[in-house]
């Protein structure tokens, strides 16, 4: 019982990344039909602008303090962020600790912008053309990204450590009533959990309650009787981009301090979560959350020991087992509407 | 000739031509000279070229006629890499057998893959070519070091059986052979400041992938080929006539399967290790990307898209600041610096920026890669002489 808890909250945190990965990916595809292979590369971006954030944030300048010395007996150069001038010191250390959840203020506007940009400037030529032509313009497009963010920040990963408050350790297990210290998870997997849960929550809320959603939604069901009643149907959906570019890269910014970023971390997400929205459903919105989960919670079940003895090796492949038995099976997916891409 | 049309025949001796004075042609720069760092006529090099060349062709067999785009192919590779190995260290380190069995390792395997893969289509096609690879890369990662040798890969170790090779066992890890002639053995000739290196490894490539690129043509003009062209352009309609495309499109898979299995194997004779890393999904993005810059569905194309990338991976990225420094150094001090930063980012490690900008304009506004380029500037120079003609002939003759 307590293995199969802990299974399923490690799970959690990974399946929340793939959920909202693949939730981009998918109003990408529903709205404007494209299949964007660059998305891992958006996911990546935004991790980076954690790091750009906690950068600026500890830029500092050099004093020197007369009161101590090193150990030549010179006074010592301490380096002072400018956030301590501008706040005072305790708050510029608070700000600078809380580096990474600010940097989802900072993040909104870059992915949104980054999106839009992309959308107009480069997939809107696409659409005519054939799908493996979108998935290679958007493949050279990851490359590219890839290639200007390692170029700024290097090939190594850079730790962006969550604030102090979230750095230790949760003892689940206590909470419900098992012996202490057998089901403990990290504070920030939990936190990770429910933001995504918000993001994905706010996401459907949007499509679902707002005039704007209600407008996409019908765009995405017919696009062109949406356009015939006088609706500016592109321009709705090129910020559909951009909220796509903003949901992963939010996913990307809090992902940080789970693992630390690189430039590559992009194209790794990014072949599973396009597995997660195959088993999901091409352009189901549900399917694509719920797989994201599943697979997450199903891949760390597989990496149990128990597990591994019968089955070694198990814990690589099973996402890719998955998604193949599911492609033969159930052809559209697990939730996946009729008439989405079925050849 | 060979039973190909002049045409065909005429690029066939073209492309052995060019492949036969690949050492002499890819040596411009005499050694030693500034330039010398552009010489691409070294033995390790050209052999990547045809490897990768055979590699690219067989891809474009199933993506540029058939239209499935598989992420999966470098996994074939990497099969026929295990696959030629495990001969080299079981029976003999002449290279046929271990070809041969790489080869045939990897048809089965494709189809098995093929079989699976090919009962969807489109993009489900890509991403089940993509898990394939990916499971194949894991476990070859993972739970089957055993007899991938894991992280650190396979090579030929001097205590290896080599059943065949065992009386000549003298102790140290023999060099791969094709009946004595030893893969690595290369003859210098220098003449004046030029120094060319004709390697008996890279004939050897070279002669397998001329035989496959005979192949490849004959397989685009025969009517299998044009069944395969019909899968690509409409395939209800292929239904509707009453044929099955599964057979055409499962025979190409396992083909284009075949040749990468062959690529891998000529890998392993020509540098003897065979790693996991070979299977990697970006691998397989890159023959689609040499297969793309080259020009999809041609002849000729797919070759030289593995030359160019396979040269930009060589050459651009040893260019570092010193040797830009030097290049722009009778350009004023304070341009030269402004030239050096915009051009840094580009070379050297930064070679996959290039790549990746290129890809996505040959994408953009060439999708037909270098061979449609080449097309467009021969145009263009016909056009120039066309328009003369059309006004001499108007003049004579009225219109009706």
């Amino acid at each position: 019982m307590e293995a199969i808890i802990l299974q399923v909250l490690n799970g959690l945190d990974k399946g929340s990344a793939y959920a909202l990965i693949a939730l981009g990916l998918t109003l990408i595809f529903g709205t404007l039909g494209v299949v964007n292979f660059a998305h891992g590369a958006l996911f990546m971006i935004g991790a980076f602008c954690a790091v750009t954030l906690s950068r600026i944030l500890t830029l500092s300048h050099t004093i020197i303090d007369e009161t101590r010395t090193d150990f030549l007996g010179n006074p010592l150069k301490v380096d002072v962020p400018y956030v301590y001038g501008w706040f005072g010191e305790s708050a510029g250390a608070a700000i600078i600790d809380w580096a990474v959840p600010l940097s989802i203020l900072f993040a909104i506007p870059v992915m949104i912008t980054l999106g839009v940009v992309m959308e107009r400037g480069l997939i809107k030529h696409f659409y005519k053309r054939p799908h493996a032509d979108q998935i290679l313009v958007t493949f050279g497009l990851a490359i590219v990204l890839q290639e200007v963010i390692k170029y700024f920040y290097g090939a190594n990963p850079i730790p962006t450590p969550a604030p102090d408050a979230f750095r230790g350790s949760f003892d689940f297990g206590a909470m419900l009533g098992f012996d202490p210290n057998i089901i403990i998870y990290p504070y920030w997997r939990i936190i990770y959990f429910v933001f995504a849960a918000i993001i994905i929550g706010g996401v459907f809320a949007f499509l679902q309650f707002t005039t704007f959603g209600m407008v996409v939604r019908a765009g995405m069901a017919d696009r062109e009787t949406v356009q015939l009643l006088g609706i500016n149907i592109d321009r709705r959906f090129t910020l559909m981009f951009g909220l796509a570019a903003a949901v992963a890269g939010l996913a990307g910014v809090m992902y940080t301090p789970i693992n630390s970023p690189n430039y590559h971390m992009g194209m790794d997400f990014l072949v599973l979560s396009f597995v997660v929205v195959v088993v999901g459903g091409m352009g189901s919105l549900p399917g694509a959350v719920l797989a994201g989960f599943v697979l997450g919670i199903l891949e760390s079940f597989a990496s149990m020991r128990e597990v591994l003895e019968v089955l070694p090796g198990i814990n690589q492949i099973i996402i890719y087992l998955v998604a193949i038995i599911i492609l033969l099976t159930r052809p559209r997916g697990l939730m996946g509407r009729k008439g989405v891409m079925e050849d | 000739m060979f039973g190909l049309n002049p045409k065909d025949a005429r690029l066939l001796i073209i492309v052995a031509i060019m492949v036969v004075a690949a050492p002499v042609l890819l040596n411009p720069f005499p050694e030693g000279s500034n330039l010398a760092q552009f010489n691409a006529g070294y033995p390790d090099l050209m052999q990547r070229f045809v490897i990768f060349g055979i590699f690219a062709i067989g891809f474009n067999i199933l993506f540029g006629l058939t239209g499935y785009l598989s992420f999966g192919h470098a996994a074939f590779l990497g099969i026929g890499s295990y696959a030629a190995i495990w001969m080299m260290k079981l029976l003999t380190m002449n290279i046929i057998p271990g070809i041969i069995v790489s080869v045939i390792v990897a048809g089965v395997f494709s189809l098995a893959v093929g079989w699976i893969s090919l009962r969807r289509s489109g993009i489900y096609f890509s991403i089940l070519t993509l898990a394939f690879a990916q499971m194949c890369y894991s476990l070859a990662y993972s739970v089957l070091t055993p007899i991938t040798g894991g992280e650190t890969g396979l090579q030929p170790k001097v205590n290896d059986p080599r059943i065949l090779d065992a009386a000549t066992n003298d102790g140290v890890v023999p060099k791969t052979n094709l009946f004595g002639l030893e893969m690595t053995s290369s003859t210098e000739i220098v003449m004046g400041g030029w120094v060319f290196t004709l390697n008996a490894g890279y004939y050897v490539a070279a002669l397998v992938m001329l035989i496959s690129f005979y192949i490849s043509i004959r397989i685009f003009r025969s009517p299998f080929g044009v069944m395969l062209r019909a899968v690509k352009s409409n395939q209800q309609r292929m239904n509707y006539t009453g044929l099955n495309p599964k057979p055409y499109t499962l025979a190409a898979f396992v083909i284009s399967g075949m040749y990468a299995g062959l690529a891998g194997g000529l890998m392993v004779a020509m540098d003897t290790q065979a790693g996991a890393d070979r299977m990697f999904w970006t691998a397989s993005g890159e023959v689609v990307l040499m297969t793309i810059l080259g020009g999809v569905g041609t002849l000729i194309g797919p070759v030289l898209g593995a030359g160019a990338i396979k040269y930009m991976e060589n050459i651009l990225s040893k260019i570092n600041k010193d040797i830009l420094h030097q290049w722009f150094a009778l350009l004023p001090d304070g341009l030269e610096d402004v030239i050096v930063a915009l051009i840094y980012p580009f070379v050297g490690k930064g070679w996959h920026l290039t790549l990746g900008l290129l890809f996505m304009l040959v994408v953009i506004f060439l999708p037909g890669g270098l061979v449609e380029g080449g097309q467009r500037i021969a145009a263009l120079f016909k056009r120039k002489r066309k328009p003369e003609d059309a006004r001499s002939g108007k003049s004579t003759e009225p219109a009706e």
